[in-house]
Order: C-alpha cells, then sequence, then structure tokens
C-alpha cells in the first residue's frame, strides 16, 4: 500500500467522484485557480473546468444554500468551506435547511451534499479561526457528522460521504494535513457509524476522534510503559456514533476517557460520558472522565494555544488515577 | 403566451375562499399554529405561475397557500396539510409555511426570511448545469431585501448568469413594520439592478400585468439572459397572521387598497368588455366555495398521522 499524506488521500477520493458521476461539482471560495486554502483541490480547475470546479464568492450562506438547492435537483455538490468557523455564516443553510427539508418534506426532496471544512487548532491562528465546533453539527439531527483521524480514514470516509443520500459535514483537522498513512490506491469505502479499534487494551478506554485519537495513541504509549493497557477507540463519525462499539470497550476495560479538542462546558465529550452512564453504569469501575479543551477563546500565542488544548501528560495523568 | 381571463379570475376566487375557509377553520381550532393569508395578493401568484412552465421550479416563502393553488396543488391535500393530517401535501409534516410537492416541482415553502433564496440559486444552477430550459422562480416578501442571504443570492446569480427569476411581493410590510421605516432604499427593484440584473416593477394588484410582465421576464430569463427581478407591488388585505391585531396600519390606507382589489378589478373588467356575465361569475363562485368546502370536509375526515412515522425521514434511506 501507498503512503500518502492525510491531504492526498483526500484528492484521491475527490478525483475519483469527479472522474466517475457526471453529477458531482465542487464549489468553494479559492478551490480554483488557488488550489484550495489546504491545497486539497490544487489542479483539478486545469483538470476538470469551471462547470465542475467552481470559484465562488465570499459568502458562505449562499454558496451552501447553492449546494443544497442543486443537491435538491439531483446533483451532487461538494462545498468546500474554508474553516469550520466560517461554517457559522452558513449554519441558517445547514441547519434550518439541508438537515430538514428531507423530514419537512415527507421525504419529496433530500439533500445529498458533502460540505468539507477545516476544524482544529495548534498552527496559531487566533480565536476565530482555530475552534472545534463539530459538536454544534452533531447535535443536530438529519445530518451526518465525520471526523477523519488517518489518511486511510479521509479517503475511505470521503468516498462513503459522496454515496449518502443526506448531507454529510465533513471536517479535516488543520494540523492532520500533512500527516501520513497507508492507503490503498484503488476505491474503497469505510462505513459510517463504526469506530475503529485504534489499538487494543485492557485496563481503560480512550476514546478520541480526529486530531485526539493521535495524541490518545501517544498516551497510550506512555500509559503502557507504566504497565497500564489503554485501548483507544477512533470514532471516525460522531453521527452516527458507534454507541455500541462504545460499550463494548468500556464493558472489557470497566474505565473511560473522552478526548477532545471541543470546549467541555457542553461538548460532545459530554453526551458520551451521558451515554455510558445511561447504559453501562453498572459495567464502570470509576466515573467517566473528560479531557477535553479549555473553555476559553483560542489564543494566539503558541504556548498559550497548547495550554488550551488537551495535553497527553494530562490523559497519562487522568488514566493513572482511574486505575 | 395568451391570457385566459376566466381561468385567472377563476383561481384568485378559489384562492381567496379558500383562505376565507382556512381562516373559519383557524377560529374554530381546526387549523393551530401560524397561518399566513395571502387575501389581496391573489394577482401576484395567480398572474405569475400563470406565465410559467409547469415544471419551472417554484420556492416561496411562508405565505405560500397561494402560490400552492396557483400551481396546481390538490387543495384538499393543502388543507388537510394546515389540518395537519396525514393525507397533508407533507403528511402532516410540514403545515401552512412548509407545502411541498415534487411531482409539481413545487419546492416548498419556507419560513426563514430570505433562506430559500440561495436554494432557488441552486436549482437553478442544476438546471444550468444539466442543460435544459427549466428556470428557478423564488417569491420573497419585502421583509427579505435586508437580510444577508438577499445579497449574497443576488450576487450569486448575476456573477453566474443562473436561470432565476425572483419575484418580490411588496406588500409594503414585514410583519407589522412599513417598508419605509426599515429600508433604506424603498423602490426594492433598483436594489437588483445594483448587481447588474434586469429588474422591472409591476403593478402587483392587476393580474393581467402580473401575467404579462412574468411571461416577458420568464422568456428572457428561459434564453439564457441571465437572472432576472419582479418587483410587484400589492397589499395584503389581512394582519401579517391569525394571531395579528393590526395597531400598525390606518384605516384609510387599507380601505384605499381594498378598492384596489385584484378580484374586483378583472371581474369589472371582464364584465364590460362583455367576456363575462354575472351569472357566470356567479358560477365561478359557487365552483369556489364547493371546492374550498370540500378540502375543509377532506381535511377533517383525514386521519391524524401515525405516531409510529414519528422517526421517519430523518435521514434518507437507500433505496
Ligand atoms: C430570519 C427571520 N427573521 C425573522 C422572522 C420572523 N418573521 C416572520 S415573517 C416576518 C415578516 C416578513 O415580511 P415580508 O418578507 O415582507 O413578508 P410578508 O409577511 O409581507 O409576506 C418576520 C419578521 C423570520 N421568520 N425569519
Amino acid at each position: 500500500m501507498a503512503v500518502v499524506t492525510y491531504r492526498e488521500a483526500l484528492r484521491q477520493a475527490l478525483r475519483y467522484q469527479l472522474q466517475n458521476d457526471e453529477r458531482v461539482f465542487l464549489m468553494g471560495e479559492d478551490i480554483g485557480a488557488y488550489g484550495g486554502s489546504y491545497a486539497v483541490t490544487k489542479g483539478f480547475l486545469e483538470e476538470f473546468g469551471d462547470k465542475r470546479v467552481k470559484d465562488t464568492p465570499i459568502a458562505e450562506s449562499v454558496v451552501v444554500g447553492a449546494g443544497i438547492g442543486a443537491a435538491m435537483a439531483g446533483l451532487k455538490p461538494m462545498v468546500e468551506l474554508m474553516t469550520i468557523n466560517f461554517s457559522l455564516l452558513a449554519i441558517d443553510q445547514i441547519v434550518n435547511n439541508a438537515s430538514k427539508l428531507h423530514y419537512m418534506s415527507n421525504g419529496q426532496v433530500n439533500v445529498p451534499i458533502v460540505i468539507r471544512m477545516a476544524g482544529g487548532a495548534g498552527s496559531q491562528l487566533g480565536a476565530q479561526h482555530s475552534h472545534s465546533l463539530e459538536s454544534w453539527f452533531a447535535h443536530v439531527p438529519g445530518i451526518k457528522v465525520v471526523v477523519p483521524a488517518t489518511p486511510y480514514d479521509a479517503k475511505g470516509l470521503l468516498m462513503t460521504a459522496f454515496d449518502d443520500e443526506n448531507p454529510v459535514i465533513f471536517i479535516e483537522h488543520t494540523a492532520l494535513y500533512a500527516s501520513k498513512g497507508e492507503v490503498p490506491e484503488e476505491a474503497y469505502r469505510v462505513p459510517f457509524g463504526k469506530a475503529e479499534l485504534h489499538r487494543e487494551g485492557r485496563d481503560v478506554t480512550l476514546i478520541g476522534y480526529s486530531g485526539s485519537v493521535h495524541q490518545a495513541s501517544r498516551a497510550a504509549e506512555d500509559l503502557a510503559k507504566e504497565g497500564i493497557e489503554a485501548e483507544v477507540l477512533n470514532l471516525r463519525t460522531l453521527r452516527p456514533l458507534d454507541v455500541d462499539g462504545i460499550l463494548a470497550s468500556v464493558r472489557k476495560t470497566h474505565r473511560a476517557i473522552i478526548v477532545e479538542d471541543d470546549w467541555k462546558f457542553g461538548g460532545f465529550a459530554g453526551e458520551i460520558a451521558a451515554i455510558v452512564q445511561e447504559q453501562a453504569f453498572d459495567d464502570l469501575d470509576a466515573p467517566v472522565m473528560r479531557c477535553s479543551g479549555h473553555d476559553i477563546p483560542m489564543p494566539y500565542s503558541g504556548k498559550l494555544e497548547q495550554a488550551a488544548l488537551p495535553q497527553e501528560h494530562e490523559i497519562v495523568e487522568l488514566a493513572k488515577s482511574l486505575v | 403566451m395568451k391570457t385566459d381571463r376566466a381561468k385567472l379570475l377563476q383561481t384568485m376566487l378559489t384562492i381567496r375562499r379558500f383562505e376565507e375557509k382556512a381562516a373559519e377553520m383557524y377560529a374554530r381550532g381546526k387549523i393551530h399554529g401560524f397561518l399566513h393569508l395571502y387575501i389581496g395578493q391573489e394577482a401576484v401568484a395567480t398572474g405569475a405561475i400563470a406565465a410559467l412552465h409547469d415544471d419551472d421550479y417554484l420556492v416561496t416563502h411562508y405565505r405560500e397557500h397561494g402560490h400552492a393553488l396557483a400551481r396546481g396543488l390538490d387543495p384538499n391535500r393543502v388543507m388537510a396539510e394546515l389540518f395537519g393530517k396525514a393525507t397533508g401535501v407533507t403528511g402532516g409534516r410540514g403545515g401552512s409555511m412548509h407545502l411541498f410537492d415534487v411531482a409539481k416541482s413545487f419546492m416548498g415553502g419556507y419560513a426563514i426570511v430570505a433562506g430559500h433564496m440561495p436554494l432557488a440559486c441552486g436549482l437553478a444552477l442544476a438546471e444550468q448545469y444539466k442543460g435544459t430550459d427549466r428556470i428557478a422562480v423564488n417569491f420573497i416578501g419585502d421583509g427579505a431585501v435586508n437580510e444577508g442571504e438577499f445579497h449574497e443570492a443576488l450576487n450569486l446569480a448575476s456573477v453566474w448568469k443562473l436561470p432565476v427569476l425572483f419575484i418580490v411581493e411588496n406588500n409594503l410590510y414585514g410583519m407589522g413594520t412599513d417598508i419605509r421605516r426599515v429600508s433604506a432604499v424603498t423602490e426594492i427593484y433598483k436594489r437588483a439592478e445594483a448587481y447588474a440584473m434586469h429588474a422591472v416593477q409591476v403593478d402587483g394588484m392587476d393580474v393581467n400585468a402580473m401575467f404579462d410582465a412574468t411571461a416577458r421576464i420568464a422568456e428572457r430569463v428561459r434564453s439564457g439572459g441571465g437572472p432576472a427581478f419582479l418587483e410587484a407591488i400589492c397589499y395584503r388585505f389581512r394582519g401579517h397572521s391569525m394571531s395579528d391585531p393590526e395597531f400598525y396600519r390606518h384605516k384609510d390606507e387599507v380601505e384605499h387598497w381594498r378598492r384596489l382589489d385584484p378580484i374586483a378589478r378583472l371581474k369589472s373588467q371582464m364584465l364590460s368588455d362583455g367576456a363575462l356575465s354575472d351569472e357566470e361569475f356567479d358560477r365561478m363562485q359557487q365552483t369556489a366555495e364547493e371546492i374550498a368546502s370540500e378540502a375543509a370536509r377532506f381535511a377533517e375526515e383525514s386521519p391524524e398521522p401515525a405516531l409510529e412515522t414519528l422517526h421517519d425521514h430523518v435521514y434518507k434511506e437507500r433505496a
């Protein structure tokens, strides 16, 4: 298997879709001539032309909304938003239209759109470019929320997103674009709603997604040196959520820590903790813990920014306190 | 295209009577939530929609019963939807503000002011992409023009030359607020001109004028002329919704506009042309009455949606 970057894995999936499905087209700010803010669509305009790869005005709401309308009329649009922070300008379209039209129309219309956006911090971009707002979308029924952690996930999940008949919010982590991993050259699909057992263990389950899977893995290596075997679960999608996979792991290890960059207060880790205590209370040997980002706007300073995010040593200390 | 005035008159009468019946049903507690009546504005939907192709997309705001009936949605199923019944056009899921009938290219009524404008752009984009001559027609109220999405949509439609026709029903009020108090530019078509879009103003109380203007402008859009904008000056005779006590409009103003009633206007024109007799008019009213009564009966006798369907259609399952 070839080793490629997360970025390249995404490119492979998009190119495959453009080559194999006439209904697929891409649109977004600077995705064409510029090549995409994170260079995911670089060269696509030359390769596929401006009918398939559309540069748009800086107008997130109409771009997402037009994608929804085009999806209603039988196309398969992929809309790229530069970052998840700017998705807030399109939140009306996502929450009031994309997620509700199938239900409101009693199944008469559906919205097969893929909305890609970059999330996560770590590049010192300040508070308006560095947040993890995936739990806001995961809160909404009618859309699916995808959070790939590896290049393998990135390609396979994006392929699945295009097969889906529903709106898919596909959140890429800015700090992962250059990360590398093995990716099959041919097309393959990673199913939604099925977590990956990233590392097996018996003493505590570390639940993560996107960037936090890697933090949890590194923490698990440190814990192993001290004789604690941590299991690492990579969620891959927040909605649908692999509740069975989470419960199975917790029933094995009897302890759980959720690791996420998101704000702790009202964040997605709270949802997982509630599910575990509702459905596996008797299997727990310790309270479910959260290792989340701090409840502050993201600071610019590199030192402060790192301190605002979950730290490996925090995961290690939390795990030791539970075992 | 030539107008069939008798047909236009019948449609307007049917909408009027249907809505009066809906108001009655609301008062009797059969219809709940918001009910926004279209009474007074019948000429806009009737004239415009008659001038379109049957498969042109319609994307409308929440005051959309008139548009639905003018497009030929089954009045029984529209009324049943207002009642929230299983036989409604969306099985009781959408209600008064969210009528859908995709088989009739009626792509929905939407309740977020201006939020449906981007969708109309997208529907138009899809047809442009597929190379058809189908256009998207987007009805909005004057309240929409100060929202960001209005400006985003006009700009996108214009730069991409999308086959979309925006029709603003300028009834001078957004809920209880006079447009003059909240809009820097009250001649709305001028805003469209600022986006390099062909824009015209038309008397929205005159169904013939609506028909002619729409036929002309839709043809322009259809033949690749890019998006266009029609401002219909009109007036709603009732409050914003059934719960509106209507303190904000002067009686004289309402009286003035009532004298421009689009139904009375077409009727007297046709009577004096000899195109209509009093008996014929009575029969048309009778037809409208029968449609409205039958719709109410149908809605009343229809079953409620089954509770087991509560979670259906959140996601589309693969066929
Ligand atoms: C974004 C948004 N803001 C506020 C409202 C509440 N609201 C519903 S209708 C309305 C007035 C809209 O007026 P207009 O667009 O002129 O339509 P009309 O009622 O005259 O048909 C308002 C403010 C809303 N539905 N959506």
